[in-house]
């Protein structure tokens, strides 16, 4: 129990019992993972720009404590027959923090800001399955011609260019956030500083100090303001992960959003429950090179995924705060099949995956007699190297010795998009949204950017515009799945590990739901007095 | 002695124009970009940011271009924190930096020099060895272990200070002492051995025979020449400190700039790392300038008309 805010809220209450019933001003200290880069919700990447900017503005669609899909500032939707309309009744009360009603051309303006190609937006890609949208981020189309009308102020149209079945989930994004138009066009890229900002949603900005904290208060115009407990929210960046726990257990943050691994064991011994892990939408896996010989041959990327024991990894290296890995779609994701696929393999034991792998090696032509040589490349961290030392020898069973390439993440990923100059390089992928495909599409064979394993496979992206294709949700998940079940047979990528969120949170912190997506807005969390 | 410092100052610009177009082309070898980290980037995404930052015309001309902003005093954008401008994240974390590395400079000058001193003047006693002890400890403990130890026991255990932050004095204390133990450590010990030498020189020992109070023999005679080998330290160290530390900033939470020199340097952030390579190149002109003045001052040998 951190003292200091047991002290604090013992005195709080003790002072409101004997000054009356006085409301006393709350502030919730929340750790944050570091300095957001922008607080403009159209030039934003990062989870620590998510979590501020879900505070501060409202979209069509927002999650809910447990991180499903609710309305926002549409009230109800209607969507076409063939997928690709959405209509979006917007709420009548809802209104910016400068008293300006939010009407339907507030998203227009904001949709289309974000396609501008100007805007720089670095996310821009989440909200391409609007008509349009690609072609005006391109260049090649007028940001007016967008897919989304107002139809009146408080009916909105989003029209796609192909039915998009988890396209409420992408709104759930930052992206999705409307800006103030009055205040954009008037303060331009200035309209995040505090003295200007006006924002829709539960909270807005009274103060942005970089490294120091950002200071929300509480939005009195919001339109569920009665429900929202917490008064002011204090971010507070921090590079260094121990430092936020160490203030955790002085009592001078409530929460901290990510936690040193190297430290859990400890935590949990003293914290017990304070302490929470939970399954995160992500996947820890490593590329492998499929242009190059010998990965190119699909037996050889089996056998090596076969023979690293998953187990080890999650609880020796990673100290029980990842999963391992039976498939490369994490599980709990939405849209997707009850029974999802997994390795063939998942339930065999160790020495009869070994003995497989060795078998599969052979055929290959690979042994004892004719070792293979293997490039781990990998992005600086220790836990990225202990991993790798790891399974550099979980694979000397097969007969490889292993080399590294380490890098620094700018320098690991330049080289994973472009020169491809790695035998097999480790990354990870954490979902924008819940939703298979999200996934799945990264290895497809004219994903620029993000397949860094060069997989080209007719057959699967046939499979995914099949899919794409799918307004049924049950026969697409269907569809997804046999895809997945073909890039495991494949193994472009051998997933690993799945992640999970790491938190501390205090006692005195109310409302915190462990989910999938690690969303907590503010709004749903109270302070114990 | 003024037209001297303008002199050197004016000199300055022709290294501080090298230091800038060196830094300029090293940090474009470095492979990778801004935009490259865990989370790819879609290609379109790619080129339109390339094409708003200026990254997709030729380096010479973005060389060119950054020079005429750099003389009209602008440092650009960075290209990770998008909503600010090099010059308003400096103007931001370099007063905290400054002020924090000031305090550990003036604890470290006063502390250094009168452990150094007392040490000098009982060189081979239990005094002289406790002093070495003490600096060698200083000089060989990094800053991160001390740091967190301090942390441990000052803030968890006897809940003195905090934790991190910067709210009120208190929060300085803490920082202050890591940031200025191993330069303490460092000025004691140049301090001791200068002194030792100083008390032997020709000039004391006549202060002797006058019969000077011993007191002002050292701190008037003595001192004096003994604290040179510690300023000429103090010039460079005085640099590093005023601009930040990263080990401490992080670990205390401090909004200074020292961690930008790092993590600058990983997010390819190429105008903040142009910006703090600026900064630490103006600070070690200054400071070098100062240093040399002030033997000026105190070495009645050394004259500048």
């Amino acid at each position: 129990m951190p003292r200091s805010i047991l002290n604090t809220a013992v005195l709080t209450s003790v002072l409101a019992l004997t000054i009356g019933s006085q409301a006393v001003a709350q502030t919730y200290f929340r750790g944050s993972d570091g300095d957001p880069e922008t607080l403009d919700q159209h030039k934003t990447s990062t989870v620590v720009e998510a979590n501020l900017l879900r505070d501060m503005f409202e979209g069509l669609v927002v999650y809910d404590a447990s991180a499903n899909v609710v309305p926002g500032v549409a009230a109800d939707w209607e969507v076409s027959l063939d997928g690709l309309s959405y209509t979006f009744n917007l709420r009548d009360d809802a209104k910016w923090s400068n008293g300006d009603p939010v009407v339907a051309g507030d998203f227009v303006y904001s949709l289309q800001r974000i396609m501008n190609p100007e805007t720089g937006a670095k996310y821009a890609n989440i909200l391409y399955p609007i008509k349009n949208a690609l072609a005006i981020n391109s260049g090649e189309a007028e940001p007016e011609t967008l897919g989304v009308v107002a139809l009146d102020d408080h009916t909105l149209q989003v029209n796609l260019e192909q039915p998009t079945p988890f396209f409420l989930e992408l709104l759930t994004h930052q992206t999705g956030l409307p800006v103030h138009p009055g205040t954009v066009e008037e303060f331009g890229a200035d309209f995040v500083q505090p003295q200007n900002h006006v924002s829709n949603g539960a909270y807005t900005l009274e103060e942005f100090s970089l490294g120091d904290k950002i200071v929300l208060n509480k939005n009195p115009e919001f339109h569920s303001a009665d429900s929202v407990s917490i008064e002011t929210v204090e971010f507070l960046p921090f590079e260094d992960r121990a430092t936020c726990v160490r203030r955790w257990e002085a009592g001078e943050v409530h929460s901290c959003s990510d936690l040193p691994a190297e430290d859990i064991n400890r935590l949990k011994e003293d914290y017990g429950d304070n302490v929470r892990i939970a399954p995160y939408l992500g996947t820890y896996y490593y590329s492998v090179n499929t242009t190059r010989e010998p990965f190119d041959d699909p037996r050889v990327r089996q056998a090596m995924s076969m023979v690293i024991d998953r187990e080890f990894l999650a609880e020796e290296i990673f100290t029980g705060t990842m999963v391992p890995a039976e498939s490369f779609v994490p599980p709990g994701i939405g849209n997707y099949v009850e029974d999802s696929p997994r390795f063939d393999w998942a339930d065999m034991s160790m020495l009869d995956r070994e003995d497989a792998a060795i078998a599969l090696m052979e055929e290959a032509g690979y042994g004892p007699d004719t070792p293979l040589t293997v490039e781990i490349s990998y992005n600086t961290s220790e836990n990225h190297r202990n991993a790798a030392t790891a399974i550099a020898d979980m694979w000397s069973i097969l007969g490889i010795e292993t080399t590294y390439n380490v890098r620094d993440a700018s320098a690991h990923y330049a080289m994973l998009r472009d020169e491809k100059d790695f035998d097999v390089a480790r990354a990870g992928w954490i979902g924008d949204y819940s939703d298979p495909q999200n996934f799945l599409f990264l290895v497809e064979s004219d994903n620029d950017g993000f397949n860094y394993p060069a997989y080209q496979n007719p057959e699967y992206d046939a499979l995914m515009d099949k899919a794409a294709a799918e307004t049924d949700l049950d026969a697409r998940a269907e569809i997804l799945a046999e895809a997945e079940r073909m890039f495991l047979a494949d193994t472009p990528q051998i997933p690993l590990l799945y992640y999970s969120s790491r938190s501390m949170v205090s006692d005195d912190l109310h409302g915190w739901e462990d989910n999938i997506q690690n969303v907590h807005a503010t709004r749903f969390l109270s302070i114990a007095e | 002695m003024l037209s001297y410092a303008i002199r050197r100052l004016l000199g300055a610009i022709p290294t501080l124009f090298f230091i800038i177009t060196a830094a300029f082309f090293m940090m474009r070898l470095a492979p990778g970009g801004p935009f490259d980290q865990e989370r790819a980037l879609e290609a379109t995404v790619m080129a339109n940011l390339n094409a708003t930052f200026g990254l997709d015309e030729p380096l010479w001309k973005q060389y060119v271009i950054y020079l005429g902003n750099l003389v009209r005093g602008d440092m650009g954008p960075s290209f990770v924190y998008r909503d600010l401008k090099v010059h308003q994240i400096l103007a931001i974390g370099l007063p905290v930096s400054i002020k924090l590395g000031g305090m550990a400079l003036a604890l470290a000058m006063l502390v250094g020099s009168a452990l150094g001193s007392i040490a000098a003047l009982r060189q081979n006693s239990a005094v002289d060895y406790g002093v070495i002890a003490v600096a060698t400890f200083g000089i060989t403990i990094p800053n991160f272990v001390v740091a967190p130890v301090l942390l441990l026991v000052f803030a968890l255990y006897f809940d003195i200070f905090p934790a991190g932050g910067l709210n009120g004095w208190q929060s300085y204390v803490l920082p202050v002492i890591a940031l200025s133990l191993p330069q303490i450590a460092v000025v004691a010990r140049l301090i001791r051995g200068a002194m030792i030498e100083a008390l032997r020189s020709d000039h004391v020992r006549t202060a002797r025979a006058y019969g000077l109070p011993t007191r002002m023999i050292v701190i008037k005679h003595a001192l004096r020449a003994a604290c040179l080998p510690a300023i000429s330290y103090m010039g460079p160290a005085a640099a590093a400190l005023l601009t930040g530390s990263i080990v401490v900033e992080q670990i205390f939470g401090i909004p200074g700039i020292g961690r930008y020199f790092v993590q600058g340097a990983l997010n390819r952030d190429y105008t903040l790392v142009m910006g703090t390579v600026i900064v630490v190149a103006l600070f070690v002109v200054i400071f070098n300038l100062i240093v040399d003045l002030l033997y000026a001052l105190l070495d009645p040998r050394v004259r500048y008309d």
